[in-house]
């Protein structure tokens, strides 16, 4: 049972080094990204939650949606565990796999070998975790020899088939993403295409964040809509 | 309130034994810095070691002759001195970009933060294992004593990489939180070199030998120094060693329990 419960949190960015009060001024309402604020201690900040509250469970495939800035991929930092917020509480139980930089741990001089080892360890795999699945990456990423090659000799395409082929081979209970994968030639983007349905329709909970709606609509079931680091509605939406 | 505090130190504790106990990550991290600074050069590491070596060579003659000493028992201190100031001041230098360099990793989110520090402390004494192999040149050309001292060097090393953690852990937030910190504990160690018995024996300060004796940088040196050198446990810097490692962690688990949350908002 993979189950999410965000209790009014409040994420505040410092900014350090921007006291002016012009600056404060300028921009305390601009029109794209979080509040500019001020804290307790007067420090300046950009508030980029502001009591978002909303429980997740199995089942919910849930789609982000707002403007730059809005809050999306903090949000989705926050649920990864990466940012504690602030005020409030955040909950999260089942394995979280997040997608937000999927070449993330990759380093361009080690070998595609050797990368599918540290892209693992940076998902949170053992070595020993990784090493059945390895044949099965190798073969999706159709790189051949090459992944006996250091990175840096790759095309951005074949690192990201490699990265994609890493970081999709197992599916997680949650899976953050932001925006939908998309690597590949035309015969490798359809391959890749049902690869990321499966892990997705494998995962118990989904949370998408995305300026295409159409692309929501057909792989959610909720909507969440964030304006200015707050949480504007929630909506369940059909097949 | 205490709620909150004792919630935040039970979330440190455990993000202080996840990272030790990861051995999956720092040593593969670890190495993996290593290998990106070394990757396309035949030597690696060991260039380092070379031009340590060159500058102990060329530096032992010289200074036991201006400092009036026997080149039989200077150089040796010198050799073990300089090999252990290089883990030392690389420990307290690489502490205060552990977190900044890990900026990607933090951002993501899964793992502990403490491991960023394991991977730094780690990688020095990888470097230092490296570094190790001056004093067996030197010590074909000076032996040191043979006695049951020696197989405390090891365990020296250790506990100089165990207080490395606590600085590690507190520099690292420090210099993540303020970015002139860094530069300011570069100079630091830079003058720390001199200030430190490691070009002379603290000996020679005479009735001033106290200046070496609360310099906490000169008992890290000396419980490796000492059997090595002298052939003898250096008992006091022991104590020293012990204290500061006990003393370091008490003072820096809360200030990492109380600011742990915010590196990733800072790196």
């Amino acid at each position: 049972m993979a189950h999410v419960t965000v209790r009014d949190v409040l994420v505040d960015f410092p900014i350090y080094g921007a006291h002016s009060r012009s600056f404060k001024k300028a921009l305390f309402r601009a029109a794209t990204g979080g509040l500019i604020a001020r804290d307790t201690s007067d420090r300046v900040v950009v508030r980029a939650l502001n009591g978002v509250s909303f429980e997740l469970a199995d089942g919910d495939r849930v789609g982000l949606v707002g403007h730059n800035g809005s809050g999306k991929s903090t949000l989705l930092r926050v649920l990864a565990g990466a940012y504690e917020p602030v005020r409030g509480s955040v909950d999260v139980q089942g394995r979280v796999a997040s997608m937000l930089n999927i070449q993330l741990g990759m380093d361009a001089e080690a070998t595609g070998y050797e990368n599918i080892f540290l892209r693992g360890i940076v998902m949170g795999f053992r070595p020993r975790d990784i090493r059945p699945l390895v044949e099965e990456i190798i073969e999706f990423s159709e790189l051949g020899d090459y992944i006996h090659m250091p990175m840096r000799t790759y095309s951005s395409g074949m690192a990201m088939r490699l990265a994609f082929a890493v970081s999709t081979c197992v599916s997680a209970e949650i899976l953050l993403m932001d925006e939908w994968l998309s690597v590949g030639d035309a015969d490798f983007s359809e391959k890749a295409r049902k690869r990321l349905k499966s892990v997705v329709g494998q995962a118990r909970i989904l949370v998408l964040a995305s300026h295409d709606e159409s692309l929501i609509r057909t792989n959610c079931n909720k909507i969440l809509r964030l304006f200015h680091g707050e949480l504007t509605s929630i909506e369940a939406i059909g097949p | 309130m205490s709620s909150i505090a004792s919630q935040r130190f039970a979330r440190a504790a455990l993000d202080l034994r996840q990272g030790i106990l990861s051995v999956h990550i720092w040593p593969t991290l670890a190495w993996q810095e290593i290998r990106q600074r070394y990757r396309r050069s035949v030597l690696g590491p060991f260039w380092l070691t070379i031009s340590i070596g060159v500058m102990i060579a060329g530096m032992g003659p010289l200074y036991s002759r201006l400092f009036g000493q026997a080149t039989a028992s200077y150089f040796p201190h010198l050799a073990v001195s300089f090999v252990v100031w290089m883990l030392i001041a690389s420990l307290i230098n690489e502490a205060c970009t552990a977190f900044i360099t890990a900026e990607g990793l933090i951002k993501e989110g899964h793992m502990p933060l403490s491991v960023h520090v394991m991977r730094v402390v780690w990688k020095n004494v990888i470097i230092f294992g490296h570094h190790a192999l001056i004093l067996i040149v030197v010590f074909i050309a000076y032996p040191p004593p043979i006695n049951a001292s020696l197989l405390l060097v090891p365990v020296a090393v250790l506990a100089i990489a165990l207080n490395a953690i606590w600085a590690g852990l507190f520099l690292g937030m420090l210099c993540a939180r303020f970015r002139d910190i860094p530069l300011i504990i570069q100079s630091i160690v830079q003058v720390m070199f001199f200030l430190t018995p490691v070009l002379w024996r603290p000996e020679s300060l005479g009735r001033h030998v106290w200046a070496a004796q609360w310099n906490p940088l000169n008992h890290l040196l000396e419980i490796v120094r000492g059997p090595l050198v002298d052939g003898r446990i250096a008992v006091h810097s022991w104590i020293a060693v012990l204290a500061m490692m006990v003393a370091g962690f008490a003072l820096v688990i809360p200030v990492f329990a109380r600011f742990r949350a915010r590196i990733a908002y800072w790196v």
